[in-house]
């Protein structure tokens, strides 16, 4: 088990620097001269261009300009924007706001989403099942930023029982209704992954064997039937917990949430590169951390499963 | 305070219910009837701001809206009309148009408590032209004698010293400018946020500074949340006649314009200068907002320029066509849902020498289009090139239908992804057809809508175009003294401009913002900013 740890580490490696090259290079090196619309309709004073070409490193080659960048996110520093805002407080700022987020949508996946998995899934065809199915189909049919808007419009607008946008350091309160938009997406992929794995494990040969030596209902589907049939599940829990750090990048938006996907919008909305290669250095980290625990949470609950 | 706001949401909207269901026939006006609240905060949408918040080196709305109130000027503008007035300055005298003598008012403070003096305005501008500090309006003072010691033209050449020749102290109160020729309009253009005075503290720390601006306007700096607002509150020892009547700004930033505008309607947001397409749409905005529209004048102008370096392009008759081509009556009410208005002249409406119909062929004729363009011997197809972004698309569609319906040619719009890319496209001369020249005037003079456009080789001037009478005229202006003289000269330049038609006027922007109804008598400021000191706000 440790052997396999520290090979999954080591691996991470070439991933983070590969990764991170690509971002660098793909956001810094897109065409187009990045001071060419920052005077209006004049063209800038070429002291200014001077300054920020030295500051960012801009007349080096990419590959040099790039591990200037990794030098210093090393030491800490995520570098500058072009107002001079220090990213790496940029990220501070907005980090706990997105786990906050991150946190309610993913409660909202894993109850709800379980627990109409688990229903259907044990119930079978009928009424229940056709609801969720529907329900599901419904919302994996709807962009987030539709549901985002939609909800903001009618309980925000319409209704006035939220507010439109939420504060600069937002409740859990808050959050919940853009915790919802944001959720509501993988909270179907989850109830249908669950709803298909407990149909399929329901008739397997451990479970008979479990009913037969007379088990309680609870512990038979508690115990043997939930945990086999949740692996699949949690793969997707893991690695979405990665995408909605990043994924709320509309809803983030439509809310007005200061969080890591607020950041990005906006960075990519002004060009701000540094803000936008900073932050999402920071998501792919999240990333690999999150999938590497999903792997080891395999041999957990499934003994079977081993590394070594 | 936080966690709090959801709880009230719930608690209004319960109280609003019962309200309703026991208040029944009971005819309550709901309307802003609050009473004036000295001590209220007024609360604006606001942009990330792109740059430091120094007047040196701010240069666009976002940045604008907070340093503007925190530093006073020596030349203020009306709110309502752009009026110029002496803010700062006591007066600004000068026999020649080329050595400016300026007086300042006593005892006017910055908010760190210190004193503003004559020196604090001729380091900040020293400051702001020394080429290695980079500052963004350092053009701005390329008129005054020794920019170009302190800024070469070369970026190789290092500057011999750091001073300008042309700015001489006379004594605490007192400050003497030189320019290097004659600028008739230097007294309105000290207006611009660029020439604002600057503390002695500044030069000690500059990066400190920027994120802690101490200016000497009638509000001072609070708090700065990247992304999240700008807190500004009343300075109470201010001077000057725009003092502000609420205690408190708050600039929220936001990342979209859609929510700032449902903020807006549900009274969370007190001030927005610009309406979201889809409020714009079938002119929605004019239900949702009522008697919260706000409607101003800002100094700008829509053209099309017709670049000169491109090819069959250089043919007046050809010229005259497209522009007698465009329906601006019709654009302008459909497509831009009377946000702006038909453009026919090359001066903004508004500024003291504008005159109607200076541009003899900026009117629908179907008729005399053809005609011209029958002589001009085009052949081909005519393309618009802009940025497709912030709603600059959908009227050059427009314009290009209208001019492809009369003239019976083949018209496209060229897109470009974002601001920054078009602007490299037309600096670099790289247009292959007509392309959106738009201007908002830095300070309103007749003058900023020519010089920066028109002249030969000028910053802005995206057509190329080059005509030695006009640039001979507007130098000319430019020398004289006396003000109205000056303004005739201007025109005289604008209507050999008008002949030349190097672009084609469209249409002029009139602003259309929105207020909440916890507000009273904002008006709109010829920069699309609310001019801070007419805004009441009433008790919430």
């Amino acid at each position: 088990m440790i052997r396999y740890v520290l090979r999954r580490l080591l691996q991470l490696i070439p991933v983070f620097f590969g990764t991170t090259f690509l971002i660098y290079a793909l956001v810094w090196a897109v065409p187009g001269d990045p001071f060419a619309g920052k005077c209006g309709q004049q063209a800038c004073p070429q002291s200014y261009i001077d300054l920020m070409t030295g500051k960012f490193h801009l007349d080096d080659n990419l590959i040099v300009q790039y591990f200037k960048y990794l030098g210093s996110l090393f030491t800490g520093d995520w570098g500058e924007t072009f107002n001079g805002t220090s990213v790496g407080e940029l990220i501070a700022n907005s980090y706990p706001i997105t786990l906050r987020l991150a946190l309610i949508a993913v409660l909202i996946e894993a109850v709800i989403g379980l627990a109409a998995g688990v229903l259907t899934g044990l119930r079978g065809k009928g009424f229940l099942d056709n609801l969720v199915l529907v329900s599901t189909t419904f919302l994996i049919s709807l962009p987030v930023f539709v549901t985002a808007i939609v909800l903001q419009l009618v309980l925000g607008t319409e209704l006035g029982i939220i507010d439109v946008s939420v504060s600069d350091d937002p409740s859990f309160g808050e959050l919940i209704v853009p915790g919802i938009a944001l959720g509501s997406l993988s909270m179907a992929y989850v109830a249908r992954l669950t709803r298909t794995s407990i149909a399929e494990n329901r008739h397997a040969d451990y479970i008979r064997t479990a009913i037969a030596k007379g088990q309680p209902a609870g512990r038979v589907i508690g115990i043997h039937l939930l945990r086999n049939s949740v692996i699949p599940v949690l793969t997707f829990l893991g690695t979405d917990l990665g995408a909605l750090m990043g994924g709320a990048i509309v809803t983030e938006g439509v809310f007005n949430i200061n969080g890591l996907g607020g950041l990005i919008f906006r960075g990519i909305q002004n060009r701000e590169s540094a803000t936008v290669v900073g932050v999402v250095v920071l998501l792919v980290l999240v990333y690999l951390v999150m999938s590497l625990l999903v792997d080891l949470l395999y041999a957990v609950l499934d003994p079977r499963i081993r590394y070594d | 305070m936080r966690g709090s706001t959801r709880f009230r949401a719930a608690a209004a909207a319960v109280t609003t219910l019962s309200l309703l269901l026991t208040a029944c026939g009971g005819g309550s006006s709901g309307g802003s009837s609050g009473k004036v609240d000295p001590n209220g905060t007024f609360t604006v949408y606001g942009t990330e701001p792109q740059n430091t918040l120094i007047p040196t080196n701010t240069n666009e709305l976002g940045g604008s809206k907070a340093v503007d109130p925190m530093f006073a000027q020596l030349v203020g503008f009306k709110g309502d009309n752009a009026e110029p007035y002496n803010l700062m300055a006591d007066s600004v005298t000068t026999s020649d148009s080329k050595v400016y003598d300026i007086k300042l008012k006593h005892g006017w403070k910055f908010h760190d408590g210190t004193e503003v003096k004559a020196k604090n305005f001729v380091d900040a501008w020293n400051y702001g032209a020394y080429a290695p500090n980079g500052q963004l309006n350092s053009t701005f003072f390329g008129n005054i004698q020794g920019y170009a010691d302190v800024h070469p033209e070369d970026k190789n050449a290092k500057p011999s010293t750091d001073k300008m020749s042309g700015l001489q102290v006379k004594n605490d109160y007192e400050f003497q400018v030189t320019l290097n020729a004659p600028f008739s309009v230097f007294a309105i253009k000290i207006g611009y946020t660029a020439f604002a005075p600057l503390p002695d503290s500044f030069f000690k720390d500059p990066k400190a500074f920027g994120q802690h601006p101490i200016g000497n306007g009638p509000m001072k700096f609070v708090s700065r949340t990247p992304n999240a607002d700008i807190k500004l509150t009343r300075f109470d020892e201010y001077q000057g006649q725009n003092k502000v009547k609420f205690k408190d700004l708050d600039i929220k930033i936001y990342a979209s314009q859609e929510t700032a505008y449902q903020d807006l309607l549900s009274n969370k947001l007190d001030f927005i200068e610009t309406l979201p397409p889809s409020a714009l749409a079938g002119s929605k905005y004019k239900a949702d907002l009522k008697d919260n529209l706000v409607n101003g004048h800002l100094l700008g102008i829509s053209t099309i320029a017709i670049p000169y370096y491109v090819p069959g392009y250089d043919n007046p008759n050809l010229r005259k066509a497209i522009s007698l081509a465009i329906d601006r009556d019709q654009i302008t009410k459909t497509v831009m849902n009377d946000t702006y208005v038909p453009a026919d002249g090359y001066v903004s409406q508004g500024i003291p020498g504008y005159r109607p119909g200076v541009c003899k062929s900026c009117h629908f004729d179907p008729a005399q289009a053809k005609q011209l363009f029958g002589q001009s011997g085009f052949h081909g197809k005519l393309t618009i090139a802009s940025n497709a972004d912030g709603g600059r698309k959908e009227p050059l569609v427009a314009a290009c239908n209208s001019i492809k319906n009369v003239l019976g040619v083949e018209c496209d719009f060229v897109p470009a992804t974002d601001f920054g890319q078009w602007r490299s496209i037309v600096t670099g001369h790289k247009l292959t057809g007509m392309g959106r020249s738009d201007w908002s005037a830095d300070y309103p003079s007749i003058e900023n809508f020519l010089n920066p456009i028109y002249r030969t080789g000028a910053s802005s001037n995206d057509s190329v175009y080059a005509n030695p009478k006009v640039d001979a005229k507007l130098a000319e202006a430019d020398g004289t003294a006396d003000k109205d003289a000056a303004v005739k000269l201007y025109q005289q330049a604008e209507d050999l401009i008008a002949e030349d038609l190097p672009s084609i006027p469209v249409w002029d922007e009139k602003g259309v913002a929105a207020k909440s109804k916890h507000t009273k008598g904002v008006v709109l400021d010829f920069r699309r900013r609310a001019d801070y000191s007419s805004v009441e706000v009433t008790q919430k």
